[in-house]
């Protein structure tokens, strides 16, 4: 239930400040976000450069990088992951104390990026856990990833927090080695193949789907 | 001053009867059953004390018609001295692709574990003699050697089939 | 009688997720109460298969996947893969392209170094402030990078040939400046660290690599150096023209991690010396790469180097960074293979490791100065 913005700054001016417990809990949630200390590849680095004094990331609330991810809020998926890694970041998600978000920061940790050919590259972690921000570029410069940040903000703000605490995800499954891959390919709760533009060469694009 | 490779060639070829190299190019083309004896050669004979080795990788070469159908791999060695400051010798080993087997540098030079264990992990190729040979960069339970030529990736396709 | 007290050994995993482990880089340790009495590295957790698609790629598309093995030193990757490419296709280098590589290698050479040192004292446990320092430094350097080539990290600037493009108006004025100003950092640093008690305290002494080991374990770079071998690649090989400038190779005594972090702080005076008298010998007012290096960068595919092999090294600030080439004559590599330090300096980590307890153990790996893409590329 929203104020009338015009009661709202009315009464400010007479020091009476009207809010929702919606509005209040997510500002301080939203300016308060700790991501986990979690860099991967040459996208950690513009990570830590953001975190470093020039580009401050603690003006935005993320002071401190956790190391464990009991006391994280926030993953920053921040290089590629390789299949082999991939285990450890959906065991690292579900580690997480709700409510999480995921930033997937550079174009190797959305789709694979540069290295996407490769037979041990994970083509986006969004295969397996829900992704709420992406960031493009190689790597994306420190303001790159403080206006995604600030992307994330506007979302947090956004959320009903009654609901966000009542998330209850769960714990998705963590992929197992296979002979030649991860099994399964992908989670299909989480992300589907997209559809082939001009169909496929081997099954229409009314065949049945085939099995992660 | 090392000498030219033809001239390493007769030099190593006197010092050890019974062994003969190949020229090719610049790299010297040793039997596998012999590497171990060249190697130890290389690096302890004062002539030459060939002491640092810098880099162990393979190539691997499937077979062609033009090859009669025998595929092969090169393992490949360069080497340097780091007590002469003198180098590089390249030693080059071939082995048949269905199953190549070499014999391990690793007693002689420390630095081809972790080499040969990659040599192992993409290419196949076994280092007998060899500590510890198990796969390094692919996980435990991975099926096949990617860096051949004839591997197929499993997802090559950016839009997976529906 | 004293009663014997039962043990046993502890197996921890530390990594791949580890505040400490500069990447995702996984050690088994088998330990005895706080003591080390055994570890493995696992690595492969970065394998992006570089190798593979570099097989896919013509030999110009390479260098931005270079740019990506060891991120601190773009520059220097480029260098050895240029270098790799001349040998193979017998490319001359412009005059003012020589200088300008040498100043991009000898700026990496600083950015390096720099980081390093902050890492390591982070995981020593000073946690934040010299990384901030050395931070603060770097993007001083990364404002030069970006003028030049147009990105802060991943540069693709240094071709066979020369370089990509000639540096925009007043940039060497702007490196003279910041040249200038780094002994004073330097001297900064040095007197927050190096006599520092508690610096001394944990590291002298600690993980000492005997130089008999280090060369037999083919170690390269400032870890072996500070082991006390002289052997510099910029000395030894004498390539580009290292030889015109006047610089010394500091040597370590003890072969500790003390040591290895000030042959780096040493060597980063040498750096600012042949930076001084590069930034003034530059030629001005030539082409920044050779005509042939300019047609290959213009038409990547139609360059087809003669069958044959190469083997090009420089010294990267890590260590020996070399790139063997294997050209059938197409316009792709037949084999493309990158000889990382990072990779073969871990051989030895075991050695260092046994006996000390875990947090030097910690503080050994971030003194051998690992970057895991390189490590696994």
């Amino acid at each position: 239930m929203a104020i009338d913005q015009g009661l709202q700054s009315e009464l400010q001016k007479q020091g009476v400040y009207v809010t929702t417990w919606d509005q209040l809990v997510n500002w301080g949630r939203s300016n308060s976000i700790w991501p986990l200390q979690f860099g991967l590849a040459c996208c950690a680095i513009e990570m830590i450069a953001t975190a470093a004094s020039r580009y401050d990331i603690a003006r935005f609330g993320s002071e401190i990088f956790r190391a464990s991810p009991r006391q994280a809020d926030l993953m920053i998926v921040a290089g590629t992951v390789t299949k082999k890694m991939a285990p450890q970041v959906v065991r690292l998600y579900n580690q997480m104390g709700e409510p999480k978000y995921v930033i997937s920061m550079g174009a190797c940790a959305t789709s694979g990026g540069p290295f996407h050919k490769g037979y041990n590259v994970l083509k986006g972690i969004d295969r397996f856990i829900p992704v709420d921000v992406y960031i493009p570029g190689c790597p994306p410069t420190p303001q790159a990833l403080l206006e995604g940040l600030m992307k994330l903000q506007e979302r947090i703000k956004g959320q009903s927090f009654a609901r966000a605490i009542d998330r209850k995800q769960g714990e998705y499954p963590v992929p197992a080695f296979g002979p030649s891959g991860l099994q399964p390919r992908y989670n299909p709760d989480v992300w589907h193949p997209p559809a082939h533009p001009f169909g496929s060469s081997t099954t229409g694009p009314s065949a049945a789907p085939a099995t992660p | 001053m090392l000498p030219a490779p033809h001239e390493l060639k007769q030099t190593v070829e006197q010092l050890l009867p019974g062994v003969s190299l190949t020229l090719e190019g610049d790299l010297l083309l040793v039997a596998a059953h012999e590497l171990a004896a060249v190697c130890r050669c290389l690096k302890e004979h004062e002539r030459f004390h060939l002491d640092y080795l810098a880099n162990l990788t393979a190539v691997d070469y499937p077979p062609t018609p033009a090859s009669g159908g025998a595929g092969r791999i090169e393992v490949i060695y360069h080497l340097y001295s780091m007590a002469e400051k003198h180098g590089p010798v390249a030693l080059k080993v071939r082995v048949p692709r269905s199953h190549p087997a070499v014999p391990s540098v690793t007693p002689i030079w420390r630095g081809a574990e972790f080499q040969e264990r990659e040599v192992y992990d993409l290419f196949g190729v076994i280092f007998e003699g060899h500590p510890d040979l198990r796969r390094i960069l692919m996980w435990e339970g991975f099926d096949g050697h990617p860096l051949r030529k004839d591997y197929v990736v499993e997802d090559q396709d950016a839009l997976e089939e529906r | 009688m004293t009663p014997t007290i039962e043990t046993q050994t502890l197996e921890v995993n530390l990594g791949p997720q580890h505040p400490s482990t500069h990447g995702v880089f996984r050690m088994i340790a088998t330990l005895d109460g706080e003591t080390v009495v055994k570890l493995k590295p696992v690595m492969g957790y970065m394998h992006r298969n570089h190798e593979k698609i570099g097989e896919g790629l013509t030999y110009i598309g390479c260098f931005p996947y270079t740019d990506r093995l060891d991120y601190f030193c773009a520059m220097t990757n480029n260098f050895g893969l240029s270098l790799a490419i001349e040998k193979l296709a017998g490319i001359q280098v412009s005059e003012r392209g020589e200088y300008l590589r040498i100043i991009m290698a000898e700026l990496t050479r600083l950015v390096n170094h720099t980081a390093v040192t902050g890492f390591l004292l982070n995981d020593m446990g000073a946690f934040g402030t010299p990384l901030l320092y050395a931070f603060r430094e770097r993007e001083k350097i990364l404002d030069l990078f970006e003028a030049a080539s147009g990105s802060r990290m991943m540069c693709n600037y240094v071709r066979p040939g020369g370089v990509r493009e000639d540096v925009p108006q007043g940039w060497l004025d702007r490196a003279r400046e910041v040249v200038r100003e780094y002994p004073r950092f330097l001297d900064e640093f040095e007197t927050l660290l190096t006599k520092n008690e508690i610096v001394r305290q944990r590291t002298q002494q600690v993980g000492i690599l005997p130089k008999a080991l280090g060369i037999n374990a083919s170690v390269t770079g400032p870890m072996l150096r500070a082991s006390g071998v002289d052997y510099d690649l910029r000395k030894v090989d004498g390539y580009s023209i290292y030889p015109r400038f006047a610089f010394r190779v500091p040597l370590g005594t003890v072969g500790d991690v003390y040591d290895r972090y000030y042959v780096r702080i040493l060597e980063m005076r040498e750096s600012v010396k042949m930076l001084e008298q590069a930034l003034q010998e530059i030629p001005a007012a030539s082409p920044g790469i050779s005509p042939k290096g300019q047609a290959i960068g213009k038409a990547p595919r139609t360059f087809r180097p003669p069958k044959g092999e190469a083997y090009g090294r420089i010294e990267a600030p890590k260590g020996e960074l070399g790139f063997y080439l294997v050209s059938d004559g197409s316009p792709q590599p037949y084999r493309y293979h990158i000889r990382a330090p990072s990779f073969i300096n871990l051989t030895v980590l075991e050695e260092l490791c046994l006996g000390h307890k875990v947090a030097d153990a910690i503080i050994i790996l971030g003194s051998i100065d690992i970057v895991l893409c390189e490590v696994d590329r």
